[in-house]
């Protein structure tokens, strides 16, 4: 069944959609991440044109989460005031974000250098991601005890400290804050959620249990991913209502399914899949970037990027 | 003596430009709606003319452009071993569609001058002055410009598409894709005799959104805000909705 998009004015399959939208939802599910970094090239790839493709995921990207929340927030594991102070960094991040972006449209090479930015991250993330799973898992075979996550680092040194009672931490509110604004910045330039990334530094950095990180992500992505979708909406007229309409069907389902799934599996395996995702991503984004294209010339909008 | 050739030119030209074009449309409107799935447009049409049928063939060439838009072409190269765009190319116009039907091989019946002054043929129908002077070979954007939108059947040439019977009947068939842009589409048809245009006739189709897609539209742009608010409502009450079905699907 083909359907005519309005704004991105482009007619595509409608069960294309809703199975593109399930299969994300159900990774959004599983590990808390929005999905955008899987779903926004899946659309390049089926010819969105990439400005509303960006703009679309975001709105998209608030449904998924939101149905996610909930189930987190029904089993009590969302740390809403993390989430909160996420929040106030993520918000000006974004701000700063899409002026950055700008700033780099004006010099030309915004394409490649956001290509660059996902190869980087991803790759840097994944494989950190990837061994520490591993190694985790091979201490709790080998019977010998968990490694404990929560020592004493510089993070724990700095002033304005703050209790938070769902994570069990009693630290200072300068380095959530910070990740919130890394978070919300590379949001605005990657045009995605930022899941993938605050998920690892949430856990990493911030020392938090990685039952809790999940519920808090989606919590903070809701927010960001709603204001991003506000200033695409009011500035460039790039959200496509039903395009996100068609996509958060399926989302929203395979969303509950894969929160379903995550309970039922074990922490570590649960990254290690997450890590094992994230390098298949940067693998391909990569190898685009590095293997001659079969077709070298491009259309762009004018004066566009 | 050169006035006299140029009035009996004149003279001999006459009954060639009497040759009119009777036009019919299977539809002038075409309408987007939420399932459109593209269209076809049938073109026909008759030739007019009070003077007997010339000695030359006749040939009928069917153009239809949709609305224009400047464009950029940009081209990958290998720099620090990735490919990165590098040249760039801004063309002034180019149609988000174009069909051109002819009844026979177009080298055969339109000549190159004919060409260039009703701007007839896809290389043509594209403007492209503001190459730099650093890029040598500008025609190559412009052909690779081509080419991208005839893989994604925006442009279409149709040697021999036209059906034309006794020289005075003529139809052709042209499939508008999915992909299609609102405005308007003009549509010029061409009578030529030995690469001569001895008439055209020009008429618009006029493509639409409606409905539900025409209100989207509309809203979106007269009203971002509301349009961007409503979007998220949407979303989140589906995703709440959702998520409150599948509780109640596993109580059940």
């Amino acid at each position: 069944m083909q359907i005519y998009l309005p704004i991105a004015e482009v007619s595509v399959n409608a069960f294309l959609l809703f199975g593109l939208g399930g299969l994300v939802g159900i990774l959004s599910g599983m590990f808390g991440v929005g999905g955008g970094f899987l779903m926004t090239p899946l659309l390049f790839f089926i010819g969105i044109p990439p400005a509303v493709a960006v703009a679309t995921e975001a709105n998209q990207i608030v449904a998924s989460s939101f149905s996610g929340v909930l189930a987190h927030l029904r089993r009590k594991t969302v740390d809403l005031k993390m989430g909160v102070v996420l929040l106030i960094g993520g918000l000006a991040g974004a701000a700063l974000g899409v002026l950055v972006f700008n700033y780099l449209k004006s010099l030309g090479q915004v394409d490649l250098l956001v290509r660059l930015c996902y190869v980087v991250f991803l790759g840097v993330i994944g494989g950190m991601m990837f061994l520490e799973s591993l190694r985790a898992i091979r201490q709790t075979r080998s019977g010998g005890p968990a490694r404990r996550r929560r020592r004493h680092t510089w993070v724990h040194g700095l002033p304005f400290k703050m209790r938070f009672r769902t994570s069990g931490l009693y630290i200072s509110v300068i380095p959530p804050v910070l990740v919130g604004v890394a978070v919300g910045i590379l949001a605005a330039i990657m045009g995605v959620g930022g899941g993938f990334i605050m998920v690892p530094a949430m856990i990493y950095i911030l020392g938090m249990p990685t039952k809790v990180v999940v519920g808090t992500s989606l919590f903070q992505i809701i927010f960001v991913t709603a204001f991003t979708t506000l200033l695409h909406a009011t500035t460039n007229y790039t959200v496509d209502v039903a395009l996100a309409v068609l996509l958060l069907v399926g989302g929203v389902i395979g969303a509950q399914i894969g929160t379903q799934i995550g309970t039922r599996m074990k922490a570590e395996q649960l990254r290690i899949l997450l890590a094992v995702m994230v390098l298949a991503v940067c693998g391909k984004l990569a190898a685009d970037l590095l293997i001659k294209p079969a077709e070298v010339y491009s259309i762009g909008e004018a004066g566009g990027h | 003596m050169r006035l006299w050739l140029g009035l009996l030119l004149c003279l001999c030209a006459l009954p060639l430009r009497a040759e009119e074009v009777v036009l019919g449309l299977s539809r002038d409107r075409v309408a987007i709606t939420a399932t459109f799935e593209g269209s076809e447009i049938l073109v026909f049409g008759a030739v007019k003319r009070e003077a007997p049928i010339p000695q030359e063939p006749l040939d009928v060439i069917v153009a239809i452009a949709g609305p224009s838009k400047p464009a950029v072409v940009r081209r990958k190269e290998r720099r620090f071993g990735i490919w990165m765009n590098t040249e760039a190319v801004e063309v002034d116009a180019a149609p988000s569609f174009y069909a051109v039907a002819t009844s026979g091989p177009l080298d055969k019946v339109l000549s190159e001058v004919e060409d260039l002054r009703h701007q007839i043929t896809l290389e043509r129908a594209i403007r492209s002055v503001g190459a730099p002077m650093t890029i040598k070979d500008a025609r190559r954007f412009t052909q690779a410009l081509i080419r991208i939108r005839k893989k994604q059947g925006a442009y279409q040439t149709l040697e021999g598409g036209v059906a034309l019977d006794e020289q005075t009947l003529f139809r052709t068939a042209i499939d508008l894709p999915a992909n299609l842009t609102e405005g308007q589409y003009d549509t010029r048809i061409f009578l030529t005799r030995e690469g001569r245009v001895v008439s055209n006739f020009e008429t618009t189709i006029d493509v639409r959104k409606v409905g539900l897609e025409r209100w989207l539209f509309t809203l979106s742009r007269q009203q971002p805000l509301l349009y961007g608010l409503m979007s998220l409502a949407i979303a989140i009450a589906a995703g709440w909705g959702a998520s409150a079905a599948f509780q109640l699907l596993r109580r059940a």
